[in-house]
């Protein structure tokens, strides 16, 4: 096994008496695709806000690189190099794109708010332009560049989760969590958005952890697959394991207990 | 893509740098430019009156700058700003008659120390939102107020504060001609100093956390940092612009910093448009020549035949003061982005006129 950039040990979130997450433990190799399954109100969510720093578990660890980061504030995970996207839409909906992009170079930047309005006599200017050559390389790369300057609010649904990925993309992470990446589009869009994923692993060399419910697309494209259901842990391991489980069948893909009987 | 920047056939951008300038299109600097070298040449030809007025724009103007950094572009509401305006006042006075400190140093200080009473109220600020900033707010407001009353040796008590007028190097700035000078240039350089900021990191921050703050967390902003930056950096706006008016008027007297000027400067803002540098400006005009508007077009009534009705003589002022009313409320109906939107509308007219699909 290839060395593990994200470690969860025995993490467990509990709203009153709603058990989110219960002594979920696993591991995300360095360099993968790793994607979380299950069904509504599976706790994925709730696992990749323990991840980014939303919510603190009740117990459990999150070791990231190395360095146990339970408690860390969400700002402070940015600087570790972990960006991530929202299930539902989160731009900021009065920027243009490009502002929207350049927000996530923030904690790389470094003027403040006396040599930032200096701009000509100090660095600023030159920061602003030097991280704007980083941010275009993100918009060729997805592809957005004829939006550049539009409002972030007014672009359409497939645009604006490809501008959020830009976003996560321009933190610099090493780790990207994705929540749900392709809900809500349509098929070209899809193909277009798995081939962003997999090329942001392999050329920008970005570990990514995703929730996804295009079975198809998550078979295709990870390379481990993790099952959630009702805050347990069900498997996780080769795509093709799991799909092959009778209990994940169960849980999540819809087939009742008659078909799973006959078909073994 | 509607919202694309309508820029003029040929203008080509080339670098970024030329994709990051201040002012859309060079014409428009140029335009600006010239406005600021026509504007210092108002002396010659506007009349003591006038004057009076436009630098009422120009400390009001910067006051209203920093409540527009606050509400419009970081999404946190103060109805305290009046009071930070007159701790601005009090503090430059103070400092200047107090500890003989030259009143060209003692404005930018009384900015800072503005500031930081700001960021001390400031503090729940960056923890509260909405409404419930809306009352605490209002508590500074209160708080200052019943200060200003109770330090005697700070704001002079009930007799008010005397304040020098500005002087640099032997020149004495204590008419409107020579003030008005220091006014626009202290309008200009807060301007160009909160459009810098807002096209930098921590302007940028600002409005993250408006527009999205969960994410802005995620993408690295601290919020609580950054609220209370906010909180200070209007405070300071505030200090200067009340700084500029105490050595202008010569004296400070605390009756002038209520919640109605509070008030004021959140309808000067809403008018002239929320998350808008020029439409500031543009607000602050508005209101401060809307008075003096519906004056004139009070003292045009008096002549007509509706001059000998008793009931309107008497209600004149009333009249003047319920138009103000009506306006503002027009406005918010009719027009509720403000100036700057309206602005920006009828340019978009004029650029595709004839065509206007």
């Amino acid at each position: 096994m290839t060395e593990s950039i994200l470690k969860i040990e025995q993490v467990s979130l509990a709203f009153g008496g709603v058990k989110a997450l219960s002594d979920v433990s696993f591991e995300v190799a360095k360099g993968s695709v790793f994607s979380i399954i299950g069904p509504n109100g599976a706790g994925k969510t709730s696992m990749l806000n323990c991840i980014s720093g939303r919510y603190q578990p009740n117990s459990g660890k999150i070791i990231f690189q190395g360095d146990e980061i339970t408690d860390l504030a969400p700002n402070d995970r940015a600087d570790l190099g972990m960006g991530r996207t929202f299930q539902n839409l989160a731009l900021f909906g009065h920027l243009s794109v490009l502002d929207n992009i350049m927000v996530g170079r923030h904690h790389l930047l470094k003027n403040n708010w006396i040599t930032g309005p200096l701009y000509w006599a100090s660095s600023a200017q030159n920061e602003e332009l030097q991280h704007r050559r980083k941010v275009e390389e993100v918009i060729d790369f997805l592809e957005i560049s004829h939006i550049r300057k539009s409002i972030a609010g007014t672009l359409s649904y497939g645009l604006r989760k490809r501008v959020e990925l830009a976003r996560a993309m321009a933190l610099n992470p090493k780790l990207i969590l994705l929540d749900e990446p392709m809900a809500g589009m349509n098929l070209e869009e899809k193909e277009d958005m798995a081939r962003y994923v997999l090329d942001l692993n392999e050329e920008f060399d970005i570990t990514v952890v995703m929730i996804e419910h295009d079975m198809g697309v998550v078979m295709d494209i990870s390379h481990e697959v993790m099952v959630l259901d009702f805050g347990k842990k069900l498997i996780c391991g080769l795509p093709d394991e799991v799909m092959a489980d009778p209990d994940v069948k169960r849980a999540y893909l819809g087939i009742e207990d008659e078909e799973i009987q006959e078909a073994s | 893509m509607s919202s694309l920047a309508l820029r003029p056939c040929g203008d080509f951008r080339t670098s970024y740098k030329q994709d990051n300038t201040i002012f859309e299109t060079k014409t428009i600097r140029r335009m600006a430019i010239i406005a600021i070298l026509v504007l210092c040449t108002a002396p010659l030809f506007l009349d003591g009156y006038l004057l009076t007025l436009c630098i009422q724009i120009s400390y009001l103007g910067i006051a209203a700058l920093g409540l527009n950094i606050l509400v419009g572009y970081t999404g946190q509401i103060s109805l305290g700003h009046g009071a930070f305006f007159g701790f601005g006042a009090f503090a430059s006075a103070w400092l200047n008659t107090s500890f003989q400190i030259p009143v060209f140093l003692s404005i930018p200080l009384a900015g800072f120390m503005t500031m930081a009473v700001g960021m001390m109220f400031g503090l729940p600020a960056a923890r509260i939102k909405g409404l419930y900033l809306a009352i605490a707010t209002l508590a500074s407001q209160f708080i200052i107020e019943d200060f200003f009353a109770r330090a005697d040796w700070f704001s002079g008590g009930s007799y008010g504060a005397a304040a020098e007028p500005l002087s640099m190097f032997g020149f004495v700035f204590d008419t409107d001609q020579s003030f008005y000078y220091v006014a626009l240039f202290a309008l200009v350089t807060m301007f160009i100093w909160a459009c810098n900021l807002l096209r930098s990191r921590d302007g940028r921050a600002f409005v993250a956390i408006r527009d999205h703050y969960l994410s802005a967390e995620i993408m690295g902003i601290k919020l609580n940092k950054y609220r209370l930056l906010s909180f200070g950096i209007s405070s300071f706006y505030a200090g200067i612009g009340g700084a500029l008016y105490a050595h202008y008027l010569g004296y400070v007297s605390a009756e002038g910093f209520t919640i109605f000027l509070s008030i004021q400067f959140l309808a000067m803002i809403i008018i002239g448009g929320l998350g808008s540098v020029k439409g500031t400006l543009m607000g602050v005009i508005f209101m401060v020549f809307l008075p003096e508007v519906l004056e004139s077009a009070v003292s045009v009534l008096k002549d007509t035949d509706w001059g000998n009705v008793p009931m309107v003589v008497d209600g004149l002022a009333y009249i003047k003061e319920m138009a103000i009313g009506l306006v503002i409320i027009g406005f918010l109906i009719f027009e509720p982005e403000g100036l700057a939107h309206r602005w920006a509308q009828i340019k978009n007219y004029w650029k595709f006129y004839p065509f206007s699909y």
